[in-house]
């Protein structure tokens, strides 16, 4: 196997070993905890007044444009990441490109504050 | 494992490396919480904080062990079962994801991706699943909302805190964390190899924006609207309790210091000591010793990070929602962008 995707096993490992230390630390605690369930104690927890509704009411998800945004940003820090690594080689014209694009970015971030949208409604 | 006068087994490596990866997720976190957030915060709010369990109270962490193990493990009847148990889990899983990557010394190193810090960034948004898990298969509107609030707080910094390392990979010329540290201890400043380059000098800003972005993806106060214990009863965490909780406890301490780990390999110049004390010259000729001592060193270094991280919190008060994300949107990304041009335009003129 090459070392590269060796590398990948070990991540493997890593996520295996995490759980297994969660499980071996949630089967000592089953064995020695009580458990005495009953229906009050089983209860939504709303300050210790009896829970109004249900837990899963309708709420507004605010940060929806925010994660638009977020999207096409991240897209373009995909798009960074190879050309700074490789900016040596590329030298003014990758800096001027990568000029080009960032403005243009910056533009659509400008449009969205111009446009209010960079506010928490 | 070249440098190392006797060959180990692939299996015999993937053990060690589990191994070191178990210590260097719970002892940081353990020392965290002790130093930290029991004595430092106590020292700070002039008080002593815990001191009866062992000398200064240092076995206070194992006291508390003791307890969570007796509680009751909770889970409402209107919860979603299996998510509500799973939650807790996949954040460790995200903590554990994170270390793999940090180097730790010329051979002493759990991976060597090519684009090491892309994938650090990439796993670290892992735990928010595992945090909008507990909020949403809790069923309660204290975890649901404080679910919401993380996931958008991800978003929001998310941005600012890649931007910031793009500085870093410019200078480097490489993603991989090996070749950053090596990059940082071999270079100079102005030719001058004393203190090797370590890039929280050219890097400053990036180095801010980084440090605030990390301040808001722990949530960590003045970013800790998820748990807001006075108006959300600490939010996701809300239903949780005995060893439950504790994965939850130890992923958020054990992900700052493994965030205070990358913070320091990217700008502190991670296991090395500058190259040219020891007149080095690539990281082949790395005397073997490193192996030992790089460790200590990514752990000091840690230590010194986590204590800003520490001293902000303890000592701020928390922003607003809105506050938060116009913060973000309007301060840090704009930085952020401006900070790669000026490091582009220096690397290429310069």
């Amino acid at each position: 196997m090459s070392e590269f995707l060796r590398s990948f096993l070990t991540v493997a490992w890593f996520g295996l070993a995490a759980v297994l230390v969660a499980g071996l630390l949630l089967w000592v605690a089953s064995v020695v905890r009580p458990v005495r369930p009953s229906g009050e104690k089983l209860l939504t927890y709303e300050s210790g007044v009896d829970p109004v509704g249900e837990g899963w009411s309708q709420s507004h998800v605010r940060y929806y444009i925010f994660a638009l945004l977020f999207v096409v940003f991240d897209v373009e820090a995909v798009f960074i990441f190879p050309w700074a690594t490789r900016l040596e080689v590329y030298g003014l014209f990758g800096l001027v490109e990568m000029g080009v694009f960032v403005f243009v970015l910056l533009l659509g971030l400008v449009y969205a504050w111009r446009k209010r949208v960079l506010r928490w409604v | 494992m070249s440098a190392l006068a006797i060959e180990i087994p692939y299996w015999g490596q993937s053990l060690l490396r589990v191994l070191g990866g178990l210590v260097a997720v719970l002892l940081p976190a353990g020392t965290i919480v002790y130093v930290f957030l029991f004595k430092m915060m106590s020292f700070m709010q002039s008080r002593l904080g815990p001191m009866e369990a062992g000398p200064y109270g240092s076995l206070q962490l194992v006291a508390e062990v003791g307890k969570w193990l007796q509680k009751e493990d909770i889970v409402p009847t209107n919860a979603d079962r299996r998510i509500f148990r799973m939650a807790p889990i996949v954040v460790l899983v995200s903590t554990f994801l994170l270390v793999a990557v940090v180097p730790f010394g010329p051979d002493a190193w759990f991976t060597d991706f090519e684009t090491g810090i892309f994938y650090a960034l990439a796993v670290s948004s892992v735990s928010v699943l595992g945090i909008l898990m507990a909020g949403w298969a809790s069923a309660n509107k204290y975890s649901l909302l404080g679910g919401l609030r993380a996931a958008g707080q991800l978003i929001a910094y998310e941005l600012p805190m890649v931007l910031a390392v793009v500085g870093v990979v410019i200078q480097a010329g490489t993603m991989n964390l090996q070749q950053i540290v090596v990059a940082q201890n071999s270079g100079s400043i102005f030719g001058f190899d004393g203190l090797g380059n370590p890039y929280v000098l050219t890097q400053f800003v990036g180095f801010l924006v980084f440090m605030v972005a990390m301040q808001a993806e722990l949530s960590q106060a003045p970013f800790d609207m998820p748990i807001a214990e006075s108006e959300l009863v600490s939010g996701y965490m809300t239903e949780y309790s005995g060893f439950r909780f504790l994965i939850f406890f130890i992923g958020e301490f054990a992900t700052a210091g493994v965030f205070a780990m990358i913070a320091s390999t990217l700008f502190l110049g991670g296991w090395g000591l500058p190259f040219a004390w020891f007149g080095w010259d690539s990281v082949d000729s790395v005397a073997n010793w490193m192996n030992v001592a790089g460790p200590v060193i990514v752990v000091t270094k840690m230590m010194a990070v986590t204590f800003l991280v520490m001293w902000v919190r303890f000592s701020s008060p928390r922003l607003r929602e809105d506050q938060l994300q116009r913060f973000a949107w309007k301060v840090l990304i704009p930085l952020s962008l401006a900070n790669i041009m000026v490091t582009a335009v220096f690397k290429v003129v310069a």
